[in-house]
């Protein structure tokens, strides 16, 4: 019988109905104390540690502090503290800060070559999704979630609905992957996917990089999707090439069926012309309220618009290229690898951040920043003027020190531009590392396919 | 989690579409390590704004997308603490949703019309029994997951369930289990 790339992983890792065994689960300081206190109530054990891996990111400061006793907010320490001491005690291996390998979540998992094509992951983070990049299934759950996965090393899941996006034509000059996925919200809508594991497809998706679709995948959740994936191929192959966890060799062959077979039908599915996207931003206080750099605010529409208007200080039919801006971060389990600080640093190469904007760049963890420091962006985005920070999640969700002040409009690589996300009263915009970079230097938004003609 | 037959009694209404769980429990309180507490939180900054109201009644009126965004279950520990036993809306995030059900606090899914109907009804009855909703003289179903619904209505513990089936898990690892990757060998 003809079977989604979904349905194979879901079948191959079904227990019993509705329950689905979890090859890989990722744990963090923020969701997972409680979990681990029900463990200790019940007296109950981690099931799989070897299959557990743990990490810092979401409160760490991105200062270079080294260990947890630095971390100056009370609050933040206990909860480091708290995970390092957790780990011990049932044998789970962790990362935390300080550790060269020590990063956000969804940038670590990949880049250690533990989430790999076929596989179920979990993780107490609702960007899960990222690891579908690789062909995995890879949702986001609670912490009672965590706490089961923890004792069963299986999730109780209701199995969601499938859905393809199946883009088409190609990706014009200077449009990103965040780009693409921001279009595709704006489309679908926030709650377009809910309740469904999204597949996407076509050869836009194909020609990109695997950080790319991370991008997209990552960002399924801002769609309302359950997983996001996408089928692997020897762009998968070559990435997991050598990384530590990945086996040597690979087995190809197997990962080479994980893909839909030709007559399947989705529950759901949406068609998208990747060719008519312009760089997107947003405007609002949802994913889904994006528009073309090259567009204005739009007229609300709705309660909620009219709302989200309101939070943002913005006017209908102001040009999305006049809006000011006072901040700029690049960073986030969105738009903080390698790839995405190679493409800003590109644009700022040379040139000054604009005195009225304080920007700054959060490498996705501390291997990446390592690289980046090799290839010398660190010295040109500080050369350039930028705040060149550690590894964490930081300002995309401004649980650690880095915070927009009320009433800040930010220019943000990260995922969610909701209400106070990044700052009580902050205003989030949503951008690509490019967009964001250019942004920075100009202190408003430009189109970067105009400005980059420029440079050239 | 205790059991749940019928939940009766107000409706509270915050009638807004695609209300995200970093408004229900804003990011500065999950950096407590407890479980408990966290009503006074609830809606923390909306909570300022004039003209806030939310009234403690045992149902929550809401709108389309409740929960969406962040799978913090900081939000319906919030939520519950507050007084909410039940949330009526078109739909939800699906992270939020299955959070709530973890926790016995029922997420009950309804046609807009009827969810604005409930709201300006003011009070009702939910019966997880029968699946329905008892407003104004009538009554209208609801669909729930129907291993969701045992759970609830028993008020059974996911992991004890889960463990009683340690033998299909310990099958399913003896004989399917991929080989990798193994954490503790990195």
């Amino acid at each position: 019988m003809a079977k989604s790339l979904y349905e194979k992983i879901w079948d191959a890792h079904e227990v019993a109905p509705g329950l689905i065994y979890v090859d890989l689960h990722m744990v963090h300081e923020v969701t997972s104390p409680q979990a681990f206190d029900g463990l200790r109530l019940n007296g109950r054990r981690v099931r799989r540690p070897d299959r557990t891996l743990a990490t810092a990111d979401h409160n760490v400061p991105t200062d270079g502090s080294k260990i947890a006793a630095q971390i100056a907010d009370h609050l933040s320490r206990v909860q480091v503290e708290a995970l390092e001491r957790n780990c011990e005690e049932f044998g789970i291996p962790v990362y935390s800060i300080g550790s060269d390998r020590q990063g956000i979540v969804h940038v670590i998992g990949p880049e250690l070559g533990v989430t790999q094509p076929g596989m179920t992951v979990v993780c107490g983070d609702s960007h899960t999704a990222t690891h579908g990049a690789f062909g995995a299934l890879a949702v986001g759950i609670g912490t009672s979630e965590v706490e089961h996965v923890l004792a069963t090393q299986t999730l109780i899941q209701p199995k969601p609905r499938s859905m393809r996006v199946h883009y088409r034509s190609e990706l014009g000059y200077g449009v990103t992957p965040k780009d693409l996925i921001l279009a595709t919200i704006g489309q679908m809508g926030v709650s377009g996917g809910v309740g469904h594991v999204i597949e996407y497809a076509g050869d836009p998706i194909e020609r990109l990089s695997m950080e790319g679709r991370m991008t997209i995948c990552n960002m399924t959740i801002e769609g309302g999707g359950r997983a996001g994936m996408v089928a692997p191929d020897d762009v998968t192959f070559e990435w997991l090439e050598g990384r530590p966890a990945a086996p040597d060799p690979l087995p190809v062959d197997e990962w080479r069926s994980l893909r839909t077979d030709d007559g399947v039908e989705f529950d759901r599915e949406i068609e998208v012309d990747a060719s008519t996207i312009s760089p997107q931003v947003t405007w609002g206080t949802t994913p889904g309220m994006v528009a073309p750099v090259t567009g204005e605010v739009p007229e609300p529409r709705t309660e909620g618009e009219e709302r989200a208007l309101r939070y943002m200080d913005l006017a209908p039919g102001t040009p999305i290229r006049e809006i000011p801006l006072d901040r700029v971060f690049i960073g986030s389990c969105t738009n903080s690898r390698i790839g995405d600080l190679r493409a800003a640093a590109e644009v700022v190469k040379g040139r000054q951040v604009s005195s009225s904007i304080d920007a700054m760049v959060v490498p996705g963890s501390q291997q990446v920043k390592a690289q980046a420091e090799a290839e010398g962006l660190d010295e040109v985005f500080r050369s350039a003027g930028f705040d060149w920070r550690s590894a964490g999640c930081s300002m995309c969700l401004g649980m650690n020190p880095d915070i927009l002040s009320p009433g800040e409009r930010c220019a943000s690589t990260s995922n969610r531009n909701f209400e106070g996300r990044q700052g009580r009263g902050g205003r989030t915009h949503l951008v690509s590392p490019e967009m964001a970079a250019a942004a920075a230097v100009e202190g408003h938004f430009v189109d970067i396919r105009d400005w980059e003609r420029a440079i050239a | 989690m205790e059991p749940i037959q019928v939940i009766e009694g107000g409706v509270t209404a915050l009638l807004r579409d695609d209300v995200d769980t970093d408004q229900i429990m804003p990011k500065q309180f999950l950096k407590r390590v407890e479980r408990t507490g966290y009503g006074e939180f609830l809606f923390y900054d909306w909570a300022k704004e004039p003209g806030w109201e939310l009234p403690h009644n045992p149902i929550l009126a809401t709108g389309r997308n409740f929960g969406c965004g962040s799978s913090r279950e900081h939000a319906p520990w919030g939520l519950e603490d507050y007084g909410f036993k039940a949330i009526v809306a078109p739909s939800f995030g699906d992270i939020f949703y299955s959070n709530c059900t973890k926790i016995g606090l029922l997420p009950v899914v309804l046609e807009e019309e009827d969810v604005r109907a409930l709201a300006g009804a003011g009070e009702t009855a939910i019966d997880l029994e029968r699946q329905t909703v008892a407003f104004s003289g009538h009554e209208v179903g609801f669909e729930i997951d129907p291993d969701i619904k045992h759970r609830l209505l028993n008020g059974l513990d996911d992991i004890g369930v889960t463990l009683g089936n340690a033998d299909a898990i310990e099958r399913y690892e003896a004989d399917r289990e991929r080989s990798g990757p193994v954490t503790t060998a990195l």
